[in-house]
């Protein structure tokens, strides 16, 4: 029963990170390559009638969180309280960036939400990647200081970061170069996933340039990759160990590259869409492979006296666990409908949405 | 210690409150906007379209609002009530699941597709998704107020020796005494919001001089929805939230009335009076004696257990707050249902458009349906302090124990600004919408 539940939780978060993950990437396009009112508003016409429905991914993950693991909820979100909060108000700005902007036709009015929604959409995919990083990191469960717990053996709480920087350090921060290298991964990547929707949705001018930029945005990420799996051993040293034990987990490294060798290919792309799907098969990869080299745990403990939170010492009661099954069935097939009813309705190229023009 | 609790309480109420602001609006709106679409296609009278339109653009903006406010709701369980949600979460984390999966999706597939889709899909299913969209607020009000009743009520659990709670009957959370009434009695609460949103609107037009034919429909439509919604507000929702109040939680019931003794022979229902915690009774009272005991058990000399007869330590933490949020509710309530009476009668008499003191009222009243739900959201959540979980679980046991207070101090403040900023933007727009008004196209 964890177990289904934890795929559930994971594969919606996935879903979140390809869906809202466009978003910020038009975000961070829109921030720096759209010049002018045409290209912007190509942009926001191509994630607007989308993007609400996106953030839904986030709040019902996290009401599947809240749910079926509790205790993870209660711990990563109290331990990660300042980031968290920062989010949200990050949301909230790039929200009204996106809603406002339309609404009152003066120039000034429309630079300050268009730079909201785009440094707002810049700092979430660069916050996203660093929660990640924390993730896997790990956290002092317990806050254990000279070896002894100062508090219940789940409960922490990170400030922002340590002056030391570093993510082997007793007491850490949420950034640390190892978390920020992964936000940086996760900005890159956003930034050319969000090129690729843009091409797909829309025949802006900006289209041939922002090939260009994927490519080399691309070379970038292949680096960052490599890099970030060179130093992956700081953080735990034996990162192979999941996918020695269980060989086909190996699927999901292997997705990771073939996305990310994909894009290579941007230029020779006959359909929009393709290079989309291989942005979106690179994120699936990276997130289902970071996430499944610490299983089952899903927070990691850095000291040696309290232990990690796994899926089994997380989750909720069994009753609970097994009738949520039946009303999530229910639910994630309408889910499914409504998806296809949507972008049935806004398929193909978006330009004239008229998104914003109240 | 102390300070951590309070700033959490705080930040809980306020973001609570300014959240709710959008949502009572969206919901019974949603319902006038699908009853002007279909009596649209029903006629075909352009006007009834347009106004869905201008209706929409309102909504719209109310909407956005609603969202960007309702995602740090969901979040703050976990960041400043993470020893709450650790213990209760394999049950409220049920119900709020569930809204996550059966209506925020379907409201937000629904709305950009309502919103921009009216070309696109044809009258027909453009109602359709207008639908679906209220369907979709209907449900999140019902699910939310399932956690909320699971809270003031708590059925269908068991109490582990760690002291967790565990669901043991699902079906439990949905036939929980507390949530039917208290359900209905808040959307029809809502359903007052928008009516009077509407009405004040209509108004508002009509007294400038300005869009003649949509002033006379909106205050017509508000003021009859209005009308209605205000009676079955009182009863029979609102008597049954009470009884409900009386059963379960009776301390608090004597504490919301200003019942301090108990009475033989009946209990008076206090109009007005200020509460004296010391001395433990009223001030300047004026109270109409025995109509409490029949309001409440329908015989006029039942007996009601004042606040005196019960140990202090079951009572509400504070009655002052309580006792004045239900008198603001109940206040409000009667005077809205006065009102709109005599609003409905110049209405029949075909005189109410030139009515003009009972149209400076409607203006007037705008923010007033707010503030009653805002009162009485004020009531339940008093009502039910020192728990978290009525009698299970204290709310000073609920808060998360890492986040220190001045944690939870920057981000209360941070919550504040960004809201006031909000608000500001909120009220600019929506007079520029309302300032432009409705459109009739003409084809
Ligand atoms: C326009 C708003 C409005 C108006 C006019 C009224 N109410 Fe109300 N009331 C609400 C809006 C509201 C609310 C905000 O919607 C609440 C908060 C919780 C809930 O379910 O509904 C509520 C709660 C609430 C409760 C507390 C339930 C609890 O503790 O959970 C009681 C006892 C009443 N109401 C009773 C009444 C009575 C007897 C009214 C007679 C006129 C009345 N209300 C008018
Ligand atoms: C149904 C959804 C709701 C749930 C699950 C809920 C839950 C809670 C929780 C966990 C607290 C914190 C503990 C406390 O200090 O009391 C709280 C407090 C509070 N809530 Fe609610 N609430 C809900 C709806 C509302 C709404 C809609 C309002 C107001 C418009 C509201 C007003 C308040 C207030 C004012 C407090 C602070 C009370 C106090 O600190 O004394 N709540 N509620
Ligand atoms: C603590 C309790 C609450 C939580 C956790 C919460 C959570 C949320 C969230 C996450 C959203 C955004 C949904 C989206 O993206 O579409 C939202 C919007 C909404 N909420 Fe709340 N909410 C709470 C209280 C309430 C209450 C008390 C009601 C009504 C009874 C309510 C009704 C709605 C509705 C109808 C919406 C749709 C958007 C809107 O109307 O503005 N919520 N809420």
């Amino acid at each position: 029963m964890e177990l289904f539940w934890y795929i559930v939780l994971m594969t919606m978060l996935a879903v979140y990170v390809i869906l809202d993950g466009y978003d910020f990437g038009a975000g961070i396009i829109h921030l720096f390559f759209a010049k002018t009112e045409k290209d912007k508003k190509a942009i926001t016409n191509a994630i607007g009638p989308f993007w609400d429905a996106n953030e839904v991914w986030l709040i019902a993950s996290g009401g599947v969180l809240f749910f079926a693991f509790p205790t993870l909820y209660a711990s990563s979100f109290s331990g990660f309280y300042l980031p968290l909060i920062m989010i949200l108000w990050l949301l909230i700005f790039r929200a009204i960036g996106l809603e406002l902007r339309g609404q009152v036709h003066n120039a000034m009015w429309e630079a300050i939400w268009d730079k909201a929604f785009g440094v707002a959409s810049l700092l979430l995919a660069l916050f996203f990647g660093v929660a990640l990083g924390n993730i896997v990191r790990g956290v002092n469960l317990g806050i254990v200081t000279e070896g002894v717990s100062t508090q219940e053996a789940h409960y922490f709480f990170l400030p922002l970061w340590n002056p030391t920087f570093s993510p082997q350090a007793e007491h850490l921060g949420i950034l640390d170069w190892f978390t920020v290298l992964l936000g940086v991964i996760g900005v890159v990547s956003l930034s050319i996933h969000g090129a690729n929707w843009i091409i797909f949705k829309t025949n802006s001018d900006l289209n041939e340039k922002l090939k260009t930029v994927i490519f080399r945005l691309n070379c970038v990420l292949l680096a960052l990759v490599i890099i970030s799996l060179s130093v992956w051993h700081v953080i735990e040293p034996k990162p192979f160990q999941n996918f020695l034990n269980t060989p086909w987990l190996w699927i999901f490294p292997l997705l990771t590259f073939i996305g990310l060798f994909g894009l290579f290919n941007i230029k020779r792309f006959k359909r929009d869409g393709l290079g989309f799907l291989f942005s979106s098969v690179f994120l699936f990869g990276g997130l289902t492979t970071t996430v499944a080299s610490i299983f089952p745990k899903v927070l990691p403990s850095t000291n040696d006296i309290n232990p990690s939170l796994t899926i089994y010492n997380v989750a909720a009661d069994k009753y609970g666990l097994s009738v949520g099954v039946y009303w999530f069935a229910i639910a994630i097939v309408l889910v499914a409908i409504y998806m296809v009813i949507q972008y049935r309705v806004f398929k193909g190229k978006m330009d004239d949405v008229g998104y914003g023009e109240h | 210690m102390e300070d951590m609790l309070f700033y959490d309480r705080i930040q809980f109420a306020f973001t609570i409150t300014f959240h709710y602001l959008f949502p009572q609006l969206t919901m019974g709106l949603s319902l006038l906007i699908v009853y002007y679409k279909g009596k649209f296609l029903f006629n075909k009278i352009e006007m009834y379209n347009d106004a869905a339109k201008f209706w929409m653009k309102i909504f719209a903006l109310n909407f956005a609002m609603g969202v960007v406010t309702g995602i740090p709701m969901e979040f703050q369980f976990g960041t400043n009530w993470a020893k709450f949600s650790e213990l209760t979460g394999g049950i409220i984390g049920q119900t709020l699941a569930m809204e996550g999966m059966f209506s925020f999706f379907l409201e937000s597939s629904f709305l950009g597709l309502f919103i921009f889709g009216e070309k696109l899909l044809g009258h027909k299913l453009h109602f359709v998704t207008g639908f679906l969209v209220f369907l979709g607020s209907w449900a999140s009000g019902y699910l939310i107020i399932a956690t909320h009743s699971w809270m003031q009520h708590p059925v269908g659990f068991e109490i582990l020796e760690n002291g967790k709670f565990v669901l043991t009957n699902f079906g439990a959370l949905f036939s929980n005494p507390w949530l039917l009434p208290s359900y209905f009695h808040n959307q029809l609460a809502s359903l007052v919001t928008a009516s009077f949103v509407m009405a004040a609107i209509g108004a508002f037009y009509l007294l400038n001089d300005k869009h003649h034919d949509f002033g006379k429909l909106f205050v017509k439509t508000g003021v009859i929805f209005g009308f209605v919604a205000s009676v079955f507000v009182a009863v029979p929702t609102g008597d049954l939230a009470a009884k409900n109040v009386v059963k379960y939680q009776p301390a608090t019931f004597a504490a919301m009335e200003g019942i301090f003794e108990t009475e033989e022979g009946g209990s008076e229902i206090v109009l007005i009076g200020q509460p004296n915690i010391v001395e433990k009774k009223l001030d300047n009272k004026i109270a109409v004696p025995n109509i409490l005991s029949f309001l409440t058990y329908q015989k006029w000399d039942a007996q009601i257990k004042g606040l005196n007869e019960f140990d202090e330590s079951v009572h509400p933490t504070n009655i002052p707050g309580l006792y004045y949020a239900y008198h603001i509710m109940v206040g409000l309530g009667t005077i809205f249902i006065g009102l709109l009476f005599l609003a409905i009668v110049q209405l029949f008499r075909k005189k109410l458009y030139k009515t003009k003191w009972i149209l400076y009222s409607l203006v007037f009243l705008l923010p007033f349906p707010y503030i009653a739900n805002t009162m009485g959201w004020y009531t339940a959540e008093l009502g039910r302090q020192p728990w978290l979980v009525f009698n299970l679980l204290r709310t000073s046991a609920g808060a998360s124990p890492t986040v220190s207070a001045g944690n939870t101090l920057f981000t209360l403040l941070g919550f504040v600004g960004l809201y006031l900023l909000l608000g500001l933007l909120f009220l600019i727009l929506a007079g520029k919408i309302i300032n432009k008004g409705p459109q009739l196209v003409k084809h």
